[in-house]
C-alpha cells in the first residue's frame, strides 16, 4: 500500500443485501501480497458475507474489487480460484470415500492417455502435504481422518492451486491448541510463498499472534483498522462490540421468587459439559457465547430434543424423563428451534396446520380437526402478532418475520412453563424483531420461565434478566442484568487459544473449576 | 412500537379469507386435474371402441377386479405419506393366505379362527417393517425388501408350493356375492378408503402423517411420537394385505403359494399414478382411488381391444411417466 506497485487486493465499496437486509455496507478492504489480514468481528457482523464475496460465492450490490491492478470480479467460486483467490471454509466438506489426492485434485483430476494419472496426482498432492509439514498418505482415504489433518488437505487443495490470496474462514473453531498451531504454520508457509491471507477467527490470541494487520467489523461495516498486530485482546474486544444499541433496553418486570426451570450437571458427550443453572417464574435467562459455544446444544437437550449423558432437569421441582421431545411438551417446556425451515416449521403447509401440529393431539377422543378448529386456534394465537401476509397458503410464502411469528404462535398456543427460544429473530427485518422482543417479553410477563440463545449480543442483553456465558462447550459465568456488559460477557465468551473448544471436551479440567467458581 | 391494536389486523384477516378460499380450491382441482382427465379421456376412449366397456354388468367386473388392489393401495397410500416404501405388500398378502390355509386343512384350525391368525401374522410381519425401518434404522426400501423375499419364500415353503383347496362354500360366495349391481368386494374396500381418508382428514393421529412425511424432524420437535406412528402406519399396510388375502383366497376358491403375482408393482402404480410423492407428505385417500380406476380401466378396457394383453404394463408405465410429468408441471406453474 506504500508503496505504488505494490500487489493487493482491494476491494472498495462493497454493498450487499439479502432480502432487504444490507449484511455489507459499503465496505473497503485491502490484502497486501505477503501479509496476513486479521479480519474481527462479532457473529453476523459480516466477515463470512465479505469473504463469500471475494471468494466468488456472493457477488456484490456494489462496490468494486481490483486484483493486482486488474478488475476482479469473479462470478463463482471456480472462477475465483482461476484468478487465484482461495476460501478455506469453517466447515470441511470432503467426499470420505475417496482418497487424500482424490479430493484435492477433485474437478480436475490429472489425466495420462485417458485415465487418471494417479502416480503424478499422489506424487504432486504428498509434495503439498509435506510443505505444509503433515504426513499423510495421499492413497488413503480421507474416512477415519482427523478434522485437523483433513483441515489440512483442504489448505493443500488450495496451495497448489498456486493462489495469490487466500481467506481461512475459522480454521480454528473445531481444532485443539496443538492443531491449530499448526494450521497457523501452514500460514505462514503461505505467506512466505507471496500469498496474501485473510485470516478470520474468534481467537483473538491467534489473529494477534499472525496478522500483520487487523480489521474490525461490525454491522456490516469495517470500524477499525490496526496497521499492526500487536493491539491489545481488550481494545480489540471493545472494537468488536462498542456500538449504539440499535434497540432500547427496556428493563424487563422482575420476576417471582419461584424456581420453574433447574438445572444441575447436564452434560452431553463432545457437546457441552457440566451446566447448572435455575430460572424462576417469568425470568428471561439469555445465553450468550460464539457459535459453537454449545449454547444451542445445550437447550436442545433440556427440550429433549437431544438426550443428555448426565445431569438433572427439574420443572417445578418434579425431576423429568427427558426421552424426546413429546416429554418435555408434556413436562411445560416448548422449544421454539434454531432453524425455521428445517426444523420449526413445514413450509408446504399453511399457517394453520403448523399452528395445529403439535396441538391437535388435545381434541377430545369423540371431537374431529376440522377446519374451523384450525382456523379458530391459528386466529387466537395469532392475536396481536400481525402476521402480515395470508395465513391460509403454505408457510413457504410468507417472509422469515412472519414466518418466525406463525412459529412462535405455534407453541405460543399451548400454554409452557418454561419457552426456549432459540436464535429467535434470525433473518428477521427490524421491524418484526420489535413484534418479537415485545412477545417475548409479554410472555415472561405473564409468568412464563423464558431462555433465549442468541448470536446477537445486543438482543441478550436486552431481553434477558440474567445472562449465561458459554465457551468451548463450558459455562463460563453467569450474570445479572447490572454487570452483563458486553465487554464483560465477550470476555467470557472469548475463548483464549488453549482453553477453547476442543473435539474432545472432558480432557481440559481447568474449564470446570471455572464454570464451578462463576455459577 | 406495539402493533398489537392495529385494527388493519382484524380487515386484512377477513380480507384475506375468500382469497384464500379460492386457493385451497384450486390446489385441490390441481391434484384431481391430470389424472381424473386421463380417466375421462380413457373412458371415452374404450367406450367407442367397444360397446361392452360401458355397461352395468363391465363396470361391476371392473369394481370387483380392482378391490383386491385397491385395498393393498390403500395401506400403501399411508405408508407413502409418511415418506416410506412397502415392498412386502403382496408378499404379505400371500405368506398370510397360505398361513390361514395350512391352519385350515393341515392343523385343521375351525376356518375362521384361522383367518384371523391370517391377519394378526399380517399385523406382525408390519410390525416388523416398522420396527427394522425406525429403531433399527434401516432403510424401508431395503427393510421391506428383506420381509417380501422371506414372505415369498415362507408362501411357498409352508405348503412346499402346492395349493390348497377345498374352503366353506360360504368363503367363495363372499367373492361373487352383490348388493345391486356393486360387489360386496368393491363395498369393503370403499369401505376402507372411506375410513382411512376420514382417518386422515379428521383425527390428530391421521393427520400426523401428513406431518411426519412432510417434514420428519419438525414433526418430532412439536412432540409426535414419529417412530410408533410410522409403525403403526405398516402394520396398517401389511394387515390390509392380509384382508385383501381373504379375498384373494375367496375370488380363486383356492389359496396358491404364488398369488403376489405382479400385485407390488400395481399397487405402487396405483398410487403413484394418484399424485402422490414417494418423498412423503403429499397424498390423499381420494387421488389413490382414481389412480385405481386409471389402472383398473386399462387392465379391463384393453381386454376387449384386440391388443395384445402384454401390452398392459407396457401402457402403464406410459401412464406413470404421464402422471408425474404432468403433477410436476402443474406443481410448477403453482
Amino acid at each position: 500500500m506504500m508503496t505504488q506497485d505494490a500487489r493487493a487486493l482491494e476491494c472498495t465499496g462493497l454493498v450487499k443485501s439479502f432480502g432487504g437486509v444490507t449484511v455489507v455496507k459499503s465496505v473497503e478492504f485491502t490484502v497486501p501480497a505477503g501479509h496476513v489480514v486479521g479480519l474481527i468481528g462479532e457473529n453476523g457482523a459480516g466477515k463470512s458475507t465479505l469473504s463469500s464475496i471475494i471468494a466468488g460465492i456472493h457477488q456484490p450490490d456494489a462496490g468494486a474489487m481490483v486484483l493486482d491492478g486488474q478488475p476482479y470480479s469473479p462470478g463463482s467460486p471456480s472462477q475465483a480460484l482461476d484468478e487465484g483467490v482461495a476460501l478455506i471454509h469453517q466447515e470441511i466438506r470432503m467426499v470420505p470415500r475417496l482418497s487424500v489426492a482424490e479430493n484435492i485434485f477433485l474437478g480436475r483430476l490429472p489425466m495420462k492417455g485417458g485415465r487418471v494419472d494417479r502416480v503424478a496426482m499422489n506424487e504432486e498432492a504428498a509434495g503439498a502435504l509435506e510443505r505444509l509439514g503433515v504426513s499423510i498418505d495421499p492413497r488413503r482415504p480421507v474416512a477415519g481422518l482427523s478434522t485437523a489433518q483433513q483441515q489440512s488437505i483442504e489448505i493443500a487443495k488450495a496451495i497448489l492451486r498456486d493462489p495469490r490470496y487466500v481467506i481461512f474462514d475459522e480454521p480454528s473453531a473445531s481444532l485443539t491448541s496443538a492443531e491449530t498451531d499448526r494450521v497457523l504454520h501452514q500460514i505462514t508457509v503461505l505467506r512466505d510463498s507471496g500469498a496474501g491471507v485473510v485470516y478470520i477467527s474468534h481467537r483473538l490470541d491467534e489473529v494477534r499472534e499472525i496478522s500483520s494487520e487487523i480489521v474490525c467489523m461490525r454491522d456490516g461495516a469495517v470500524v477499525r483498522t490496526w496497521a499492526t498486530g500487536e493491539v491489545p485482546t481488550d481494545e480489540l474486544v471493545q472494537a468488536m462490540v462498542g456500538r449504539d444499541f440499535t434497540f432500547q433496553h427496556q428493563a424487563p418486570q422482575p420476576s417471582a421468587d419461584r424456581v420453574v426451570l433447574t438445572v444441575r450437571g447436564l452434560s452431553r458427550k463432545g457437546a457441552f459439559e457440566d451446566v447448572s443453572f435455575e430460572v424462576r417464574q417469568g425470568e428471561i435467562l439469555g445465553f450468550a457465547g460464539l457459535v459453537g459455544a454449545g449454547r444451542t446444544e445445550v437447550v436442545r437437550a433440556i427440550a429433549g430434543a437431544d438426550r443428555a449423558d448426565a445431569g438433572v432437569v427439574e420443572v417445578d421441582g418434579e425431576p423429568l424423563r427427558l426421552r424426546n421431545p413429546g416429554s418435555a411438551i408434556s413436562a411445560g417446556i416448548f422449544m421454539v428451534p434454531e432453524d425455521r425451515k428445517t426444523q420449526g416449521l413445514n413450509l408446504a403447509q399453511n399457517s394453520p396446520r403448523n399452528i395445529a401440529t403439535p396441538w391437535e393431539r388435545t381434541v377430545k377422543r369423540t371431537s374431529l380437526v376440522t377446519k374451523s378448529w384450525l382456523e379458530h386456534l391459528a386466529q387466537k394465537s395469532t392475536d396481536g402478532f400481525d402476521v402480515r401476509g395470508s395465513l391460509a397458503g403454505p408457510t413457504l410464502r410468507l417472509s422469515g418475520g412472519n414466518q418466525q411469528k406463525v412459529l412462535l404462535a405455534k407453541w405460543l398456543a399451548g400454554s409452557p412453563k418454561v419457552l426456549i427460544l432459540d436464535e429467535p429473530t434470525r433473518g428477521v427485518d427490524v421491524g418484526a424483531k420489535m413484534a418479537i422482543y415485545e412477545i417475548i417479553r409479554a410472555c415472561a410477563a405473564r409468568g412464563v420461565s423464558v431462555l433465549v440463545v442468541s448470536s446477537e449480543l445486543e438482543e441478550v442483553l436486552g431481553l434477558a434478566h440474567r445472562v449465561l456465558v458459554m465457551s468451548g462447550g463450558r459455562q463460563r459465568a453467569i450474570l445479572d442484568r447490572a454487570e452483563a456488559t458486553s465487554e464483560r460477557v465477550m470476555s467470557y465468551a472469548v475463548p483464549t487459544t488453549g482453553s477453547g473448544p476442543s473435539t474432545n471436551a472432558s480432557d481440559s479440567p481447568d474449564g470446570l473449576g471455572l464454570a464451578r467458581e462463576a455459577s | 412500537m406495539t402493533v398489537t391494536t392495529d385494527p388493519a389486523v382484524d380487515t386484512r384477516a377477513t380480507e384475506a379469507e375468500p382469497k384464500a378460499r379460492r386457493r385451497f380450491r384450486s390446489s385441490n382441482f390441481r391434484m384431481f386435474g391430470g389424472p381424473f382427465i386421463g380417466l375421462v379421456v380413457m373412458v371415452v376412449v374404450f367406450s367407442l371402441l367397444s360397446p361392452y366397456f360401458l355397461t352395468a354388468q363391465n363396470l361391476s367386473n371392473l369394481l370387483q377386479q380392482v378391490s383386491i388392489l385397491g385395498i393393498m393401495a390403500a395401506g400403501a397410500t399411508l405408508v407413502i405419506l409418511i415418506g416410506g416404501i412397502d415392498l412386502s405388500v403382496a408378499a404379505v398378502m400371500a405368506f398370510t393366505l397360505m398361513f390361514s390355509a395350512w391352519l385350515y386343512k393341515s392343523l385343521e384350525f375351525p376356518f375362521v379362527p384361522a383367518l384371523i391368525a391370517g391377519l394378526l401374522i399380517g399385523a406382525l410381519i408390519g410390525f416388523i417393517n416398522g420396527v427394522l425401518s425406525t429403531f433399527g434404522k434401516i432403510q424401508p426400501f431395503v427393510a421391506t425388501l428383506a420381509t417380501m423375499s422371506i414372505c415369498l419364500g415362507l408362501a411357498l415353503l409352508i405348503t412346499n408350493g402346492n395349493t390348497l383347496n377345498d374352503f366353506p362354500e360360504w368363503f367363495s360366495e363372499i367373492a361373487v356375492a352383490r348388493v345391486w349391481v356393486i360387489p360386496v368386494q368393491a363395498l369393503l374396500m370403499f369401505a376402507i378408503f372411506g375410513i382411512a381418508a376420514f382417518w386422515l382428514k379428521f383425527r390428530p393421529l391421521g393427520r400426523s402423517l401428513y406431518a411426519i412425511g412432510g417434514n420428519e424432524e419438525v414433526a418430532r420437535l412439536s412432540g409426535l411420537p414419529v417412530r410408533w406412528t410410522k409403525t403403526l402406519v405398516y402394520m396398517i399396510a401389511s394387515t390390509l394385505a392380509a384382508f385383501a388375502g381373504w379375498l384373494n383366497m375367496a375370488t380363486l376358491d383356492s389359496a396358491q403359494p404364488t398369488a403376489a403375482g405382479n400385485y407390488l408393482l400395481n399397487v405402487i402404480a396405483v398410487v403413484v399414478i394418484g399424485g402422490a410423492s414417494l418423498a412423503g407428505g403429499v397424498g390423499t385417500m381420494g387421488s389413490t382411488l382414481l389412480g385405481l380406476f386409471v389402472v383398473g380401466v386399462i387392465n379391463n378396457g384393453m381386454s376387449f381391444t384386440g391388443i395384445s394383453p402384454n401390452a398392459k404394463p407396457v401402457v402403464i408405465g406410459l401412464i406413470i411417466i404421464l402422471a408425474v410429468l404432468a403433477d410436476r408441471k402443474s406443481a410448477a406453474s403453482g
